[in-house]
């Protein structure tokens, strides 16, 4: 018997199988569900040959059996409209729910910020923000870590081809949720977000850019270092973090450019967006499976 | 292109000024709330019929990425629209920038019209906010590709079609890198008016960055447009828009009729428009590089101060955005560039 932690993956799309891809190199998830809506779906089939129990009949095709199927953790990577739904089904089957739908029904969690509290608080349901916000939240928060920053910006660009028709049909929830998540997680008294989508070939690498007004002048010196040891805490879950150019500084504007290469399991490389979403909701779920093995949590049903 | 007076004598359009919308971007957003009036009225009593008001960059465009405004969209629409006699005023908005939170915001300022941007091979992302505004009544519904000549027209139908399928009664055909000449707009403005319903109109933004904006506009009629943007003396990104006054002398003379006084509309680009510009909005050495390079227009002024901090050429910088085929709202991108670009040529 392995020492893993059993996880079940709704959504059978893009985000779910590169997130499956991920989850088979874990030490401490073991992934045992595949759940979709349409038995044509590739994604369930690719699961059904890996090894996994699949159904074409939603969350209510995989409830009878979850329990002794010994699920405990479940991520949802469908839309944010099914999502709590689907999030009260496998809550009082007593697995916890990491959620990579904009839906934001539980609390924000990016990794480099405050996972360990999310984890603390044992909730049975986190939102995972949104890609933009996975990208650009730590940065905020590196800045608003050394001193009081009151407007937090982030400007995500992405390639057309990595956006799929769930962003496109919802563009304001990313806009709306990635600027809560600035300020909820970054620590900026207020934040905006903005998403640009670029159909340029070949595909761009997705790249971000971070402005931050700070209250007083910034100390140049401890953000600069702050950003740089936040980019390495990063770096350890998605490789291809890279810092492009900055902090510029301008006067109380701290400005800071990125670039997000993705590992390119499932995903194509240029869709770092993506990459960084499935990348933190695995390692949130990580720690989560982490504290169940050590016998400091135990997920039940609320 | 064959035009001939006889022809287009008699046409009615609908021209849009834009001097208090996309002429915010030469002014850095820093137009006053009462200047605002004060253009507005003259351009009521001058009977141009449809006037935009907004941050350069739409509704919630006030951020650090493309300025912040020397007042909120809703303090401007709110002092704009109680004065109008006969103008009708519209609003911007761009997916990914506003969100339909602003656009009914708007809405309860008064606004007749709102325009929902998108660059032109991404009209889908327009579909939660065209839906929301044709579900509001007597709200004119206009779905705005950007950038239209970076595809070719049969792909531009594609995308004007979604957009009028999500609800817009008026696409328009956007040339905001004022790189198209006028066979270019011929060419997408016959096919769309060939392909869209009949009811639907069609509109043509230009910019004057090859000095093209009044004959694409007249191309653009002569295609099927009826609602035609220009803004007076210019005022807008980049070598400006259309020049409004211009176009308008140029519909009396061909029997175009805009029902705009040519001659308050002389008074208005010169008396008022001209006074308030900053620089001169004309066709400089950069504004000429984007529409040879096809570069969105507002990035002007971006490209011009980092060219500047940074020891770099402005039109070195522009055809390298050119090159890497930007997008309208990549303001961002400029001085991460001109950082890659110092550092490689030591000017840093």
């Amino acid at each position: 018997m392995s020492n893993k932690i059993k996880a079940a993956i709704i959504g059978p799309g893009n985000i779910g199988t590169d997130l499956l891809m991920k989850a088979q190199r874990s030490d401490v998830i073991e992934p045992v569900w595949m759940v979709g809506v349409d038995p044509e779906s590739p994604g369930l089939a690719r699961a059904a040959e890996m090894g996994l129990k699949t159904t074409a009949e939603g969350v209510d095709g995989m409830l009878p059996t979850m329990r002794e199927d010994g699920v405990q953790i479940c991520f949802d990577a469908t839309s944010a409209y099914v999502h709590a739904e689907n999030s009260r089904k496998v809550n009082e089957q007593g697995a916890v729910m990491i959620d990579l739908t904009p839906a934001a029904i539980g609390p924000f969690c990016v990794p480099p910020v405050n996972l360990a509290d999310a984890v603390a608080a044992k909730a049975m349901n986190v939102n995972m923000v949104t890609c933009g916000g996975q990208a650009t939240i730590p940065l905020v928060a590196a800045v608003s870590r050394v001193q009081d920053v009151t407007y937090g910006e982030i400007v995500a660009t992405v390639s057309s081809k990595s956006a799929g028709p769930g962003t496109r049909k919802n563009i304001d929830e990313f806009t709306r949720t990635t600027a809560k998540g600035i300020e909820v997680c970054g620590g900026a008294h207020t934040g905006k977000a903005i998403i640009i989508i670029n159909p340029a070939e070949p595909p761009l690498i997705m790249r971000d850019t971070v402005h931050c007004l700070t209250h007083d002048d910034p100390d140049q010196e401890a953000i600069t270092q702050s950003v740089h040891d936040m980019i390495a805490e990063v770096q350890k879950y998605v490789p291809g973090y890279t810092l492009k150019n900055g902090p510029v500084f301008d006067g109380k504007r701290v400005s800071i450019y990125m670039e997000v290469e993705g590992l390119g399991d499932f995903l194509p490389k240029y869709a770092g967006n993506l990459d960084i979403m499935t990348a933190a909701g695995l390692r949130t779920a990580e720690m989560y499976a982490e504290e169940i093995l050590a016998g400091k949590f135990s997920p039940a049903a609320a | 292109m064959r035009l001939s007076n006889v022809e287009l004598k008699g046409k009615k359009i609908t021209v849009h000024d834009m001097c208090l919308r996309d002429g915010m971007h030469p002014k850095q957003h820093q137009i006053t709330v009462n200047e605002m009036v004060t253009v507005a009225r003259a351009m009521d009593e001058a009977g141009v019929p449809l006037i935009e008001v907004t941050h350069g960059d739409g509704l919630g465009g006030a951020s650090v990425n493309y300025g912040f405004p020397a007042a909120s969209d809703e303090d401007y629409l709110t002092a704009v629209c109680k004065e109008m006699k006969q103008a009708k005023i519209s609003a911007l908005l761009l997916p990914g920038i506003g969100t339909v939170d602003h656009l009914k915001m708007a809405v309860d300022c008064g606004i007749s019209t709102i325009r929902v941007a998108t660059h032109c091979t991404e009209a889908d992302v327009s579909e939660q906010h065209l839906t929301m505004a044709a579900s509001i009544d007597h709200l004119d519904t206009v779905g705005f590709l950007m950038m239209a000549h970076m595809i070719e027209p049969e792909e531009l139908l594609v995308q004007l079609k979604m957009m009028e399928d999500f609800g817009a009664n008026c696409v328009y055909i956007t040339d905001s890198a004022g790189y198209m000449l006028p066979d270019d707009v011929t060419a997408r403005v016959a096919l769309a008016r060939a392909e869209l319903k009949p009811e639907t109109e069609i509109g043509f933004h230009g910019h004057h960055n090859l000095g093209m904006g009044v004959a694409n506009s007249i191309a653009a009629v002569a295609a099927g447009a009826n609602r035609i943007d220009g803004s007076m003396a210019g005022l807008g990104a980049g070598a400006g828009n259309t020049p409004l006054e211009v176009f308008i002398a140029v519909c009396d003379r061909m029997g175009i009729e805009t029902g705009v006084d040519t001659f308050k509309a002389m008074d208005i680009a010169e008396d008022l428009i001209v006074p308030m510009m900053d620089h001169m909005v004309r066709i400089d050495r950069d504004a000429l590089t984007l529409g040879y390079a096809g570069v969105y227009s507002s990035f002007l002024l971006f490209a011009k101060r980092s060219a500047e901090k940074y020891n770099l050429s402005s039109r070195d910088i522009l055809v390298e955005l050119g090159r890497r085929r930007t997008v309208g709202g990549q303001e961002d991108m400029i001085e991460d560039l001109a950082l890659d670009m110092a550092k490689e040529r030591g000017t840093i």
